[in-house]
């Protein structure tokens, strides 16, 4: 069998860099495998999130090859293994050890989001009707298995570190999800405006190249949202006459 | 020995370990009912194996078959689990899954729905009528999503990368938790009036399962040790499909959705060779042909299933008869096949994308193959386990008082096998059944105090591996245990066998209790396996144990030497405990004669 070169940013604070480690690699290996087997062989302390190792987590993300990346659906066929693989660390959020890092602040931040907020059972069973089509649109949104790499990837919190001020792609998706939803009420425009930093998107799209759901972040939910801040507090018709855009209803 | 670690105290009113659908529906429920909870779980939120749930959540709400009922759906559970499960469980699992998905509809479920508007259910194995309400195949993410979103403003401090080490006790009652954060390795001990375990299930002691690798038995071996009795441990379900190929997937759950959407086995000659052997409990609900078949998923209320949708236990059997026969797939599993549904609808591709989406990219992605143009190769893989902690059925509490147990870690719903997409249910009625009971126990009960010699002795105890200065890797020994009890304990069982793995077992303990961790405590995950090592091992052994007991082949659980189900075993659950001596009790215990109005309903659903 081959052997692959795996470059793994190793230890923690102004002591890391990189380690390079030398593992057999097979035909249908993805990046977690190859560290697992180096952690199960020569490196047992290598720290790395995962969970389901199926997609459907988020726990493994990491940056391989430079691109931000989950391990467990980066299949070894399509890397170049003439190279060494180089795996890194998310470069968002401050840094712990190994592979893992501090992704607190995406958890904080969302608790900072106005919750779901139904309107009141309508049908007369006590509960609600919906259509399908009204399910579907949100759909996409709900896919979202919370793996910060569209977060990892935003240039406002990789580089300017907008962090107190910009909600970041995940959390735009997070909140058009929500005012999307077919039964919400809430109104987070101003939230969105004044704490959540929209304004700081100048829209690259590099979040929706990222997103291992192939969630269209910024044309379906962050642009939207865009408007729907825009419509609300810059249009000068709508703020003559306020009756054209009617509020959503009120939750009772 | 390590002594004089510092650790930090938390105190709480409940402690819920875990947070899958399970641990976030306690957590929830207990704070509502005014208790101060500590959540604390191994991963960090959102991420628990329930994310992995595709097929749905099943509850007898009648939106699509007018003729469901929960009496329906508790003799369908029933009939699954071979009359081995905890009937009242089963009673109040049937009664109140309609009103828990409601409720997630509330908190902002989002549920395919059906043409007026309803919550849409689907079709799944061993359910007789159209039962599971679902969201395409991801059913399980929409779930915890929902539960963590809601969950995180209900005031509940949570401990997100902290695993625990030992149950703490004041005479008989628990009162509190010892365990450590995985990003620093530093210690935390959290006190309180109860305590839910939450913690999932074992599926990690095999070598090709499905579970994440959170599945390491915690909860079944804090329990253990600390006095609570395991039930029905001899049944562990293998999912008739799991991923074959490539190796490093081998496993990975292909969701029964599959089949309720008209996906069917073929074996290497093309055959559907589930018709060939259908088990006399289930000759009157299954169709007599592939053309009923198909009708019947189509939604043909006079059709029966197609026997792809028999129980599970029975199809995994099925399917290692061909492979063992000689007439499998080219990398050792059998086809599922929906792409032929071409056949029968235009734009079946579109269908398959929007029905399946992420099996559809699951294949894609990892096998390079395009489920709507080609087959699948699929095998069985360990899946899930009916046994657990042994409770009450109203309470949810063990018989360690003020030790609660919810989700798959609690044992009786299921008998001696689960339904697919009860287990989901499962998690919100008996999660919300164990908060609300734990939060009554703690405001009852007078706050019990641990002691410092238990706190100090369980902390040592985990630190002894960076102590020692020659030992064997924990990793090394992880693994031949779960070649062991994957070969030796796995889906086709034989007394010589599993009488190999008992003494294996024994062999490995001894091992285990010296292995060596080198280097730093912050996220090592070298110790986190010495940890979950010990535990996987006393679930191993109880798996193995009971398994032998049955002489018998029931449900989940299939003998080569007694290939049938014995009247002598139909009146038993089989119960282990840890005795005086420290060793594995086993016991033989009596089911309770059920109520005579639930045993008419079963006998009216024959």
């Amino acid at each position: 069998m081959a052997q692959g070169l795996f470059r793994i940013w190793r230890g923690s604070g102004e002591d890391a860099s990189f380690e390079d480690y030398k593992t057999e690699v097979s035909s249908g290996m993805v990046v977690l495998d190859a560290v697992h087997q180096i952690q199960a062989e020569s490196a047992p302390d290598l720290a790395c999130r995962w969970n389901c190792k199926a997609g459907k987590c988020g726990s493994c993300s990491a940056e391989v090859n430079g691109m931000p990346r989950l391990m467990c659906m980066t299949r070894l066929d399509d890397l170049d293994l003439d190279q060494p693989v180089i795996i890194e660390p998310l470069q968002s959020f401050p840094h712990m050890r190994d592979l893992v890092t501090d992704v607190s602040w995406n958890f904080e931040t969302k608790k900072k989001i106005k919750p779901f907020t139904p309107r009141k059972p309508d049908a007369p069973d006590g509960t609600w009707r919906v259509k399908q089509r009204d399910v579907e649109r949100v759909q996409e949104f709900r896919k979202c298995i919370e793996c910060f790499l569209c977060q990892d990837v935003c240039h406002v919190l990789r580089d300017h570190h907008k962090h107190d001020e910009f909600y970041g792609p995940r959390h735009y998706v997070y909140t058009a999800a929500l005012d999307m939803h077919p039964l919400d009420t809430e109104d987070r425009a101003a939230d969105l405006r004044d704490n959540g930093g929209i304004g700081y998107c100048n829209i690259t799209k590099c979040c929706t190249k990222v997103c291992p759901e192939h969630i269209t972040i910024t044309d379906n939910s962050i642009i939207p949202l865009k408007e729907r801040v825009a419509d609300k507090f810059y249009d000068p018709l709508t703020k003559l006459f306020p009756i054209f855009r009617p509020d959503k209803p009120k939750a009772e | 020995m390590t002594t004089g670690e510092q650790f930090t105290s938390h105190e709480h009113d409940v402690i819920v370990i875990g947070a899958g659908g399970a641990g976030l529906r306690a957590a929830i429920e207990a704070s509502a009912n005014g208790a101060r909870v500590a959540l604390i779980c191994k991963s960090l939120l959102g991420k628990a194996h329930t994310v992995m749930a595709e097929g749905g959540m099943a509850a007898a709400m009648a939106n699509v078959d007018e003729r469901d009922s929960w009496r329906v759906h508790f003799a369908d559970t029933m009939r699954g689990g071979q009359y081995l499960n905890n009937w009242r469980k089963a009673e109040h699992h049937a009664k109140e899954a309609p009103d828990r998905v409601r409720e997630l509809e509330a908190w902002g479920a989002l549920f395919d729905r059906t043409k007026d508007g309803k919550i849409l259910q689907r079709n799944f194995g061993g359910h007789r009528y159209p039962r599971l309400a679902h969201v395409g195949d991801r059913t399980g993410l929409e779930m915890i999503r929902t539960l963590q979103d809601y969950g995180i403003h209900q005031g509940i401090d949570v401990f997100m990368e902290y695993t625990v080490v030992e149950l703490l006790k004041d005479g008989e009652r628990v009162c509190g938790v010892v365990g450590y954060d995985r990003e620093r390795g530093r210690f935390h001990v959290w006190t309180a009036g109860a305590v839910v375990l939450a913690t999932g299930g074992i599926g990690r002691a095999f070598k090709i399962t499905s579970n994440s690798w959170e599945y390491t038995g915690d909860g079944h071996s804090l329990a253990y040790n600390a006095g609570a009795e395991l039930v029905d441990m001899e049944f562990v379900q293998f999912h008739p499909t799991g991923m074959v190929w490539p190796p490093s997937v081998k496993g990975i759950l292909v969701t029964e959705g599959v089949r309720g959407e008209g996906g069917v086995l073929r074996n290497s000659e093309g055959r559907r060779f589930m018709f060939d052997d259908i088990p006399d409990l289930y000759k009157n609900q299954t169709a007599q042909d592939e053309e009923e078949g198909w009708r019947y998923v189509t939604g043909d209320k006079n059709a029966s299933r197609p026997p792809e949708l028999l129980t599970r236990d029975h199809v995994a059997r099925c399917i290692v008869r061909e492979i063992r026969e000689g007439r499998g797939s080219p990398h050792g599993g059998v086809f599922l096949d929906i792409a032929w549904i071409k056949q029968k609808i235009k734009k079946s591709e579109e269908h398959i994308k929007k029905k399946l989406p992420s099996m559809y990219h699951q294949f894609k992605e990892l096998a390079g193959v395009d489920i709507t143009k080609e087959p699948m190769e699929v095998g069985p893989t360990t899946h899930y386990v009916m046994g657990g902690v042994r409770v009450d059925g109203d309470s949810q509490m063990s018989r360690v008082p003020g030790l609660f147990a919810a989700g798959e870690v609690a044992a009786g719903l299921h008998g001696a096998n689960r339904l697919g997409g009860n287990s989901l249910s499962d998690l919100l009625v008996f999660g919300k059944r164990a908060g609300e009971h734990a939060a009554e126990f703690a405001k009852e009960n007078t706050r019990a105090k641990p002691s410092q010699e238990q706190i100090a002795s369980a902390i040592a105890h985990v630190l002894e591996p960076f102590d020692r200065s020659s030992g064997e890797n924990p990793y090394d020994i992880q693994h031949e245990l779960q070649d062991m009890m994957q070969e030796k304990v796995g889906i086709v069982r034989t007394e010589s066998h599993m009488a190999e793995a008992v003494d294996g077992i024994g062999a490995l303990r001894s091992r285990a209790a010296n292995v060596i961790v080198h280097g730093h405590r912050e996220y090592n995950p070298g110790w986190h396996t010495s940890i979950d090592l010990a535990n996987l091992l006393i679930v191993s052994e109880a798996v193995a144990r009971c398994a032998l007991d049955r002489k018998e082949s029931r449900g989940a659980h299939f003998r080569e030497d007694y290939p049938s189900k014995e009247e002598s075993h139909a009146g038993h659950n089989t119960v282990v405990s840890k005795g005086a001596d420290g060793e594995m009790h086993l016991e033989r215990r009596p089911i309770t004669p059920m109520p005579q109005e639930l045993g008419d309903i079963i006998e009216e659903m024959k």
